[in-house]
């Protein structure tokens, strides 16, 4: 399974919907994801692939849409 | 000698304006005289820390001394080693004078303790984020002397709004370009006299004019009354007035220096639901709250499994960070009790939005219910803002 479909399927788990359509919603706007979502989100990804996310890198304008998470991800897998 | 509160009085921004127009040229000309910078910054902190209020200018060199040592000696610990131990002693270290400063005044009825000056917690929030981003490991070139420019930046000093050390860093090694300054400029003074308006005028009229009155009444009517539901709403559209106004003068004055302290007010009477309300109410408090408290602690209980259902830990987590919150403003019951109401409305919104979500077509939304939801919020505000008055207080004593 690549990176991209890992995220996504942490992140369907997390909201609840399947985001592979809407890649570039912002996730803190329409509400699907919270400061709690986003931690469950990095302790998952820590999980499955492996990558040590600290609280203090996670900048929201960064990280509110599927395809940034997927190229932060992507980048510290690197 | 002179002697100011920041923004307090038309001399104050005749002085402004002329220790900024170096400044202003200067960027202009697209230069950055730091050592202008500081020098200014020194003048400021003079005028509001000098004079009569000496000791808490001592008070304050002395408190910067001490931060900067502290979090210098953590960044060097830090490159080597990465003990939880010693990084909890630091943010312990580093909190403690606040500590001693908010408990002074329960223990000696209300003595005010020496070590305290205005803004110390704003500074004490700067100190702990850079120790916690120390930690992990984001923030690698730590410069002592840089730090204590970014403690000291006198527009935010007083009472914020609280920056961030690398997004200030990024603005203070730039220098904004022609066009973009001038937007800056123009942004600047707009929000200045939007602060005129706001502090000056509106919360004059529910401050000075109309709040007072309606105390004088409700004391008089002993318990519940008309007077009360007044103060409640005047005391509540005087804060925002008061305190949005000061933040509209702090984030003005920083546009003029290059340096985009971020905004801390966003119309939060609009809000829909008490979380909206957060993220629009003291917002850079509200941020530093839920990067530096809530995210770490869910965090920490989520890896830990502390609580076996995620709801439970944000719930946990809510609490605890607006009864921190709470603590921080003082240690009153109202201060307290304020938090506590906080953290558990944030839980209620939490449960009825997953409510609303699983129960999709048969809880009806509009119009009318998106403006009953902000009818609802507003009145919870201004209800917390009375106790958060401490006018409850004084009315409880009176009796």
């Amino acid at each position: 399974m690549d990176t991209k479909e890992t995220v996504l399927n942490v992140l369907q788990d997390l909201t609840g919907s399947d985001l592979s359509d809407d890649l570039d919603d912002n996730l803190f706007e329409n509400g699907l994801l919270d400061s709690m979502g986003t931690v469950q989100l990095l302790l998952q990804l820590q999980s499955e692939l492996g990558i040590e996310v600290p609280v203090s890198e996670f900048e929201r304008s960064e990280w509110d849409t599927p395809n940034k998470i997927i190229a932060n991800t992507e980048e510290m897998l690197k | 000698m002179l002697s100011f509160t920041p923004y307090e009085n038309p001399m104050y921004f005749g002085i402004l304006g002329l220790g900024l127009l170096p400044i202003v040229i200067g960027i202009l000309c697209g230069k950055r005289f730091h050592w202008y910078e500081t020098l200014i910054s020194v003048f400021f902190l003079i005028l509001t820390f000098g004079g009569p209020k000496l000791t808490q200018g001592f008070a304050l060199i002395a408190y910067l001394i001490y931060e900067v040592l502290l979090v210098w000696c953590y960044t060097k610990y830090r490159k080597k080693n990465n003990n939880t131990g010693v990084f909890v002693s630091a943010v312990i270290l580093a909190i403690i004078p606040l500590v001693i400063v908010k408990l002074t005044p329960a223990i000696q009825n209300g003595k005010q303790s020496i070590i305290g000056f205005l803004g110390i917690s704003y500074l004490t929030f700067k100190a702990v984020q850079t120790i916690m981003e120390s930690r992990d490991g984001v923030l690698k070139a730590f410069n002592p002397w840089f730090f204590l420019q970014f403690l000291v930046f006198f527009p935010t000093i007083s009472s914020g709004p609280i920056d961030r050390y690398r997004r200030f860093k990024r603005d203070y090694d730039r220098v904004p370009k022609q066009g973009k300054y001038l937007q800056l400029l123009q942004k600047g003074l707009h929000n200045i006299f939007k602060g005129f308006i706001y502090k000056y005028m509106l919360a004059y009229v529910f401050g000075t004019m109309l709040l007072p009155k309606l105390e004088h009444q409700a004391l008089m009517a002993h318990g519940l009354s008309w007077s009360l539901v007044g103060v409640m709403y005047v005391y509540s559209m005087y804060l925002f007035f008061d305190f949005a106004g000061y933040s509209l003068f702090a984030v003005g004055t920083s546009y003029f220096m290059g340096i985009e302290t971020p905004m801390n007010f966003n119309s939060p009477f609009k809000s829909r639901n008490i979380k909206d309300f957060w993220n629009r109410w003291h917002m850079t408090l509200s941020f530093w709250f839920r990067d530096y408290i809530y995210m770490r602690l869910v965090f920490f209980f989520m890896k830990h499994k502390v609580f076996k259902s995620p709801k439970t830990t944000a719930n946990v987590t809510y609490i605890l960070n607006m009864t921190i919150m709470g603590f921080w403003h003082g240690v009153t019951w109202y201060y307290v009790t304020y938090g506590i109401l906080h953290g558990a409305a944030l839980v209620v919104n939490d449960w009825w939005l997953r409510y609303k979500k699983s129960h999709r077509g048969q809880i009806p939304h509009n119009k009318f219910t998106e403006v009953f939801a902000t009818f609802i919020t507003f009145n919870f505000v201004c209800f917390t803002f009375l106790l958060f008055s401490g006018f409850l207080n004084k009315m409880i004593m009176m009796k």
